[in-house]
């Protein structure tokens, strides 16, 4: 396997935003434990603005620190810029991420849109969000 | 910070003494030991005398035994080799569902090319059925392949009791004994089998170097061509020094076999017990008694293999992880998940394989540095949240 950029290692190390949010406005969880990945994101909002964001998460190296990455991320942003953050953004924020942990980035991002659709749901307005139809990866041959 | 490897059954470094004897092999006595000249043949007897060495720490004749490059490659040569030799006399094979890949994968192509392969089940701990095995056999097969000892988690299989019935319905049988020569004794009259897999790496010789047994008088096909190397069984210049090593590390481990299953075993015993008093929802896995000296493979629920590892690393302790993160399949390891282990949790498993150079003080620092790495990743863990919550719930 590649390794671990040492962005990935500080935040896998030290991850911030650990914990959960107990009035969060928005709570999601993604992953499933069989493929060895499961997220839990919360989200505090205060007039359309994340004013706090929260994890827990089962996984490796890389879901840990993409987990970390994502809460970073969303703190301070509003919820429509929040919808726009890509699993992409995720990685590359972290110097990158190694191919097979690809999929960690994608879990963080489908985390977030979760707990924002929850937010939505929460508020009872349209969610605007679009989960895709099958979360979590595909799994390679062996 | 304490170096401490609990990796043996991945690679041990190579003795002091294994060095020392393969060094002058890369210069001075480099020749070629298939050269008639002096400089050819101090090679050639240098490689006869690793391969008595080699057949005396499994009880067999130096002319059975094939030096290959790896582990793999000698599961490689036992399955086709023996497969393709014998077609004749059928063409149905039989191999446990906790073989190493190179058992496995050498199986599934042979599948194409005309055999069909049985794959038998093993219970909870590991053990396969040799009721199984006999049940198994059908007028068409040809040979059995059972590993000695699985890798994973150490479980010794019963080759004695399998061997019977091949030998009674005349059927080849190979094992892989790469996880137990050099730790457990391995004779291949005792284990009564027609071919054997063991690797040099594997007890303290170097890389590179493994052998294949093949029973006198047993027939075997070729995989590599075009020489009359290893008695025309396996073309290809002898990597000599690595040989030489192979020899030296045989030599060592037949006198040392006794005091590595006594030491190994009690250091093992003291770290599972430390870890087992210490964490909460740990499984170990394998079996309790019939399993390797040196390996403690244990579950950890609600948390992730490669998280720990990497913790540990921090720490200076190295391990392997079963979990399905750091292999390319995304998937956990076929082994736990043939004993029934829940996927989840077998992706919060840890491979510690113990060797000669670990001690006391060793095993105390893992079994202080584990349980507060566990902790920390369980707070992290929105599965052990949930389950917290549903113990208060009643």
């Amino acid at each position: 396997m590649e390794q671990y950029s040492s962005k990935v290692m500080e935040h896998f190390a030290h991850p911030h935003n650990v914990g959960e949010i107990p009035d969060a406005d928005g709570v999601g969880t993604v992953g499933n434990p069989v493929c060895g990945d499961v997220m839990r994101l919360y989200i505090k909002v205060d007039k359309e603005v994340i004013t706090d964001a929260k994890f827990k998460t089962f996984g490796c190296g890389a879901a840990i620190a993409t987990s970390s990455m994502v809460t970073d991320l969303v703190k301070g942003k509003t919820v429509g810029e929040a919808l726009k953050i890509s699993n992409a953004a995720v990685a590359e924020a972290l110097g990158g991420l190694p191919k097979v942990k690809m999929h960690c980035s994608v879990l963080a991002e489908e985390a977030l849109k979760s707990a924002l659709d929850d937010y939505y749901k929460k508020k009872g307005v349209p969610s605007p969000v679009k989960i895709p139809e099958s979360s979590g990866h595909e799994h390679e041959m062996e | 910070m304490r170096n401490v490897y609990l990796d043996h059954a991945a690679t041990t470094p190579a003795h002091p003494k294994v060095v020392e004897a393969m060094l002058p092999y890369f210069t001075d006595k480099f020749g070629n030991p298939s050269n008639l000249h002096d400089i050819g043949r101090e090679a050639k007897n240098a490689i006869d005398d690793a391969r008595a060495k080699t057949a005396a720490l499994i009880g067999a004749k130096p002319e059975e035994i094939f030096f290959t490059s790896s582990g793999a490659e000698s599961n490689n040569l036992a399955l086709k080799g023996l497969a393709q030799a014998n077609r004749q006399k059928g063409t149905n094979i039989i191999v446990s569902q906790i073989e190493h890949f190179s058992v496995l994968h050498a199986a599934k192509t042979l599948e194409k090319s005309g055999f069909t392969v049985t794959y038998l089940p093993v219970d909870k701990q590991g053990l396969v059925d040799p009721a199984d095995v006999a049940r198994a056999i059908t007028r068409d097969t040809v040979l059995v392949s059972i590993m000695h000892a699985n890798n994973e988690i150490g479980t010794i299989e019963p080759i004695e009791e399998i061997s019977a019935i091949t030998r009674e319905k005349g059927v080849l049988f190979h094992t892989d004994a790469v996880a137990t020569t050099g730790w457990i004794p391995v004779d291949v009259k005792a284990l009564g089998v027609d071919a054997l897999s063991l690797s040099g790496h594997q007890f303290y010789g170097p890389k590179g170097a493994a052998a294949l047994f093949v029973r006198k008088g047993v027939r075997i096909k070729p995989q590599i061509e075009g020489g009359i190397q290893e008695d025309g069984r396996r073309a290809g210049t002898e990597n000599v020094p690595a040989l030489v090593g192979l020899g030296k590390a045989s030599e060592i481990a037949a006198a040392d076999i006794p005091r590595r299953l006594s030491s190994v075993a009690a250091l093992r015993d003291r770290l599972q017990k430390g870890l087992v008093e210490r964490i909460d929802h740990l499984v170990i896995n394998g079996h309790p008694s019939r399993r390797l000296p040196n390996h403690l493979n244990v579950s950890l629920w609600y948390v992730e293999g490669e998280s720990m590892l990497l913790f540990l690393n921090m720490e200076g302790i190295s391990v392997s992880s079963g979990s399905a993160c750091t292999s390319r399949s995304l998937k956990a390891s076929h082994v736990l998940t043939c004993i029934g282990t829940d996927a989840a949790v077998a992706n919060g498993t840890l491979l510690m394989t113990l060797g000669m150079g670990n001690t006391a003080e060793d095993i105390d620092y893992v079994i202080e540095k584990l349980p507060p790495i566990v902790q920390r990743l369980r707070e992290m863990s929105p599965l052990y949240e949930d389950m917290i919550k549903k113990e208060k719930a009643g």
